[in-house]
């Protein structure tokens, strides 16, 4: 009996870590390092390797997710992890909105829902670096930033109204075999609190990098990646709580075996 | 059988832990919800279900409810910072959560004890508005200090740092997270911060104050700013209190 007792649980067991643990839809990233725009001092920082999502999370997999767990459900998220847009593109907590695509990323949501739900798979939100990293690439080079048909790209995304609209995976993939970082929708960043560039700079934070004003500018590693600078200054912009119909995520998870 | 019997609800315990405090989440519910129009064409009215406004034709907002005053002791807001349930260690070396420092009013502030720049005069800030308070709201006061470096400020060294800044007393304490119990934190608070040397953070420099029930009421931007609204908020929550 005992032992039978014993099989049962470690069946519970093996069973629980491929419900929340499952790697499918990863790719594996290589760590390495590289400059990003606003590094620590605006030196090279690591990046460890890691595995990331493929696409951003849809809004079909939001569901199942708010399915099993009702707190982060429309009606039932308090409002100290979500503001009142959470998911207002929703009909009620387990429906979509007729007009919304369940293969759509989901977006709306907040940085506290967005980090449960990668905990919950036993993931977690890439950090600034991590994604900065994965989305330099182009279809051909680890390191597209430099070339001016990469920023072009991104640019015009960034004019195209109501892209969140789309379906993933409809952009062209990147060289690591990731789709959407651009052309669909802005994704969430676990640290995306470290980015000291608000409108209020000047006055809450001591060491000033104010995104807004000529000054700061010269510090950034790349003039050219203007792009990027977009992104820094919409993650200073945020705030944990804050759910915008244009903003997603994905998830990451870590790589135990160092290189 | 009898082993089994003790198995499964240990089992089913760990998976009801392990599955995110999925069943934390009713507390929502109970809300009545109170409709107003958003112009407040006339005046303070209420209604009890959506529609429009009769006088501007607007959609009726759902009114942020005032109940959690109306709240009971053991039942906390959805606003509420004690909504949080990770475990902090404080100066003292206890292992607390956030929630067992409900019923003081709270003056929370985040930095870490190797500062240099910012720090000093953000402590220096805290103790200004201490020392405007009367002694005898002080009971039903907690100055909070939140180290965003928990690898390095440990309870001893938040202890040390304490006795070194004069803040020793009951009203103050300290505690120390996990990274990610810090960067959430932070993120309730809206405080940015940023490694940006191994023992030097840049950060927001906040002073946040929260009611009994742990709900946002004010906070103070910037260093060396007057600080007058500051202990108002202060001195109108600790009153209310005795």
């Amino acid at each position: 009996m005992k032992t039978k007792a014993f099989s049962l649980i470690i069946f519970c067991c093996v069973f629980q870590t491929f419900l929340f643990a499952q790697t499918e839809g990863m790719v594996y990233i290589e760590g390495s390092r590289y400059l990003p725009l606003y590094g620590r001092d605006s030196t090279v920082v690591e990046v460890n390797d890691f595995k990331m999502d493929v696409y951003p999370v849809t809004n079909k997999e939001f569901k199942q997710f708010v399915e099993k767990f009702p707190k982060w459900q429309k009606s039932k998220v308090i409002k100290l992890f979500a503001d009142d847009s959470y998911l207002s593109n929703w009909k009620n907590d387990l429906e979509l909105k007729d007009t919304e695509n369940p293969d759509s990323p989901v977006t709306y949501v907040s940085w506290f829902a967005a980090k449960a739900y990668c905990e919950c798979q036993g993931k977690r939100l890439p950090t600034v670096d991590e994604w900065e990293y994965v989305a330099m690439a182009d279809e051909t080079t680890k390191d597209a930033r430099v070339k001016l048909s990469y920023n072009a790209k991104i640019l015009s995304w960034y004019e195209t109204p109501r892209s969140n609209e789309n379906l993933i995976g409809q952009t062209p993939k990147n060289i690591w075999g990731v789709y959407d970082l651009h052309g669909l929708v802005w994704e969430w960043t676990l640290d995306f609190n470290s980015v000291l560039i608000t409108g209020e700079s000047r006055k809450d934070v001591d060491k000033d990098s104010n995104l807004f004003c000529g000054s700061a500018s010269v510090n950034a590693t790349d003039l050219m990646n203007y792009a990027a600078f977009m992104r820094y200054a919409i993650r200073g912009s945020l705030k944990a709580k804050y759910a915008m119909k244009n903003l997603g995520f994905r998830c990451v998870q870590d790589v135990n075996e160092k290189k | 059988m009898k082993h089994l019997k003790i198995i499964f609800p240990v089992l089913l315990l760990i998976m009801t832990l392990s599955s995110c405090n999925s069943n934390k989440s009713d507390q929502a519910s109970d809300d009545i919800a109170v409709y107003q129009c958003p112009m407040k064409c006339e005046g303070e009215k209420t209604y009890p279900e959506a529609g429009s406004c009769p006088v501007c034709k607007m959609d009726l907002q759902p009114m942020e409810t005032e109940n959690s005053k109306e709240l009971s002791d053991q039942d906390i807001s959805e606003e509420s910072i004690f909504n949080l349930t990770s475990k902090w260690h404080t100066e003292e070396g206890n292992e607390i959560q956030l929630e067992d420092l409900k019923g003081k009013t709270l003056v929370m502030v985040m930095i870490y004890t190797s500062c240099k720049a910012a720090c000093p005069r953000l402590v220096a800030d805290m103790r200004n508005i201490e020392a405007q308070i009367p002694e005898a709201n002080l009971d039903d006061l907690r100055f909070v200090l939140v180290s965003i470096d928990p690898k390095i400020d440990t309870p001893e060294r938040l202890k040390a740092f304490a006795k070194e800044n004069m803040m020793d007393g009951e009203q103050w304490t300290f505690l120390q997270g996990t990274e990610s119990s810090v960067q959430e934190f932070a993120n309730v608070l809206a405080v940015k911060y940023k490694k940006i040397s191994p023992i030097d953070f840049s950060h927001s420099n906040i002073i946040s104050v929260f009611n009994s029930q742990g709900e946002l009421i004010h906070q103070q931007e910037g260093l060396g700013v007057d600080n007058k609204e500051t202990v108002e908020a202060i001195l109108q929550l600790t009153q209310g209190q005795s």
